[in-house]
């Protein structure tokens, strides 16, 4: 093959396939076959759908056979995480109760409009029961484990596509971020992880969890992959009470045009303490790179988190309430405990973090009347080990399950556009900076990603397996 | 929270048991003995976050963002 099989980026496959280089049958059959060799060390896929890839596949191979047109992602295997429908098997969302459901009868919005593109999907992917969870650990399928160290977390929820495209099973993986669920695993795993405005993206086929908070996005090992896959997935969608309406802004030929006159400031305050210090290495490299030394702060991060978390906590349980009433015993434990405690927030509580979200976004916002992009550490430190309970930073035990998301859960509260972009400050596991842009700007985050990736500071590699 | 209004109070682990206690049959919930504690112990996290929320002053005109546009 001309191309490195499926751990080839996204942008090469597609082009192998145009240039009838290679067919997108054996692109997928090489994927298939990778993902049967190492799936079970790495726990990424909790259903291969390997006749629907064949067939999939050998379409795309049909219509250039025929000369007729391919779309901008022909061939390009990827996966979904397992709260998005796939027709033909139940959305189990990370959980035991959800797998007994119908199997869905229509595949979900994104994936509908990746397959239009041209891509073979390959498959589910595990996740944290409900997308309650910065871990990727799951008592009913086991963990997702980092491809850069099996012994490590995937990070969550979106373990499984984080694992998925570190290990090169598929280039490019579907995941969500209600907090930090895409950024999370892409830190850990060492790859790019695009978390678009709140609103750009359909909802649409994909099980809930914070009605609030919801989005959508891709996860790859290069910007531009990043890039290829969030074009062919935007557009208003009516069946997303949610969706912005946004016409289309396609940003893929966009991502390669430089950063002159971008503004870019360092995140200070807040997203400068609580880390190890690795993870502020990682942003002064990323700040060195793109020539920035100025610091703005983003003002009452923490209370904004707090205010994420309060939130979380209340519409999430209200949406599990009747399966807590149930069926709380086939919960996971950990998921269990914290959406119980949920149902009991007062209401005022709640009504208060909304009425802060409004306040806290005014503020944000005119940050960016001085610039155009911040960057801030994505996690406080890198992968922990799967089940390690706590933390030490500065001689200071911290659990880890709660201090995961303390970056990124004040930027995904008011809906921002980020790019996680892996950085390696040192020889050990990945670290990562958010690229962070105002509403509609994802084009910003994706050119300073790119400008990063360019300069050799930020890298997705395959994980060694 | 106004010049008036006391700081939010602190929830501790038996006080967040006995709120357990008391909402899950307002709710229907049967809370194995278990998991209370965990479950009290993750309302004692709850309320702290909630103090740094309800205890930050805002103006009564601020409308809330449920529907929320960027």
């Amino acid at each position: 093959m001309s191309v490195r099989g499926p751990v080839g980026t996204a942008t090469e496959i597609a082009a192998a396939v145009a240039a009838g280089r290679v067919s997108a049958r054996s692109v997928t059959e090489a994927a298939l076959a990778r993902i049967e060799a190492l799936n079970s060390a790495v726990n990424a896929f909790t259903d291969v759908t390997a006749d629907r890839a064949l067939a999939k596949a050998d379409a795309v191979d049909s219509r250039r056979a025929t000369g007729q047109p391919l779309g901008p992602l022909a061939g390009v295997p990827f996966a979904a995480k397992n709260l998005f429908d796939i027709e033909g098997l139940p959305t189990r969302a990370g959980s035991k109760i959800n797998r007994e459901r119908a199997p869905a009868r229509r595949d979900g919005a994104l994936v509908r409009k990746l397959e239009e593109a041209g891509a073979v999907l390959l498959g589910g992917l595990n996740m944290g029961e409900y997308a309650f969870d910065f871990t990727g650990e799951n008592t009913h399928d086991g963990p997702s484990r980092n491809p850069h160290d099996l012994a490590h977390m995937a990070g969550g929820s979106s373990g499984g596509s984080g694992a998925a495209v570190a290990a090169g099973f598929v280039p490019i993986a579907l995941g969500s971020d209600t907090n930090g669920s895409i950024r999370v695993p892409s830190a850990f795993c060492g790859l790019f992880g695009l978390k678009p405005t709140f609103g750009r993206l359909s909802r649409a086929g994909s099980f809930p969890f914070v009605a609030s908070f919801d989005h959508l996005g891709p996860l790859a090992r290069s910007v531009d992959d990043l890039a290829l896959s969030y074009d062919a997935m935007q557009g208003p969608d009516p069946e997303d009470p949610w969706s912005a309406g946004r016409p289309p802004e396609p940003v893929a030929a966009l991502v390669g045009s430089g950063i002159s006159g971008v503004r870019i400031a360092i995140a200070g305050g807040y997203y400068a303490s609580g880390g190890e210090p690795a993870a502020y290495r990682a942003v002064a490299l990323a700040a060195e790179a793109l020539g920035t030394s100025r610091t703005v702060e983003i003002p009452e991060a923490a209370r904004a988190r707090a205010a994420a978390f309060v939130i979380t906590a209340s519409e999430g349980a209200a949406l599990h309430l009747d399966r807590l009433r149930a069926r709380p015993a086939d919960f996971d434990p950990s998921t269990r405990d914290r959406l119980l405690a949920g149902t009991m927030i007062p209401a005022a509580w709640v009504q208060k973090a909304q009425r802060f979200r409004r306040w806290y976004r005014e503020r944000v916002l005119a940050l960016f009347d001085e610039v155009d992009v911040i960057l801030a550490p994505t996690t406080p430190y890198r992968s922990p080990r799967i089940g390690q309970p706590s933390f030490v930073i500065g001689g200071v035990e911290m659990p880890v399950r709660p201090n995961i998301g303390i970056y990124t859960q004040p930027i995904s509260f008011i809906g921002l556009p980020v790019v996680a972009a892996p950085i390696r400050p040192d020889d050990g596991l990945p670290l990562s900076v958010q690229v962070i842009a105002p509403p509609w700007r994802e084009d910003l985050a994706l050119r300073v990603a790119r400008e990063l990736e360019t300069a050799g500071v930020a890298a997705a590699p395959v994980a060694r397996l | 929270m106004t010049d008036a209004t006391p700081p939010s109070p602190t929830l501790d682990d038996a006080g967040a048991a006995a709120i357990v206690d008391a909402m899950a049959p307002l709710l229907g919930l049967s809370i194995d003995p278990a998991w209370r504690g965990e479950v009290a112990m993750n309302l004692v996290v709850i309320a702290n976050a909630a103090r740094l929320v309800l205890d930050f002053p805002l103006p009564d005109e601020l409308e809330p963002a449920p529907v929320f546009r960027a």
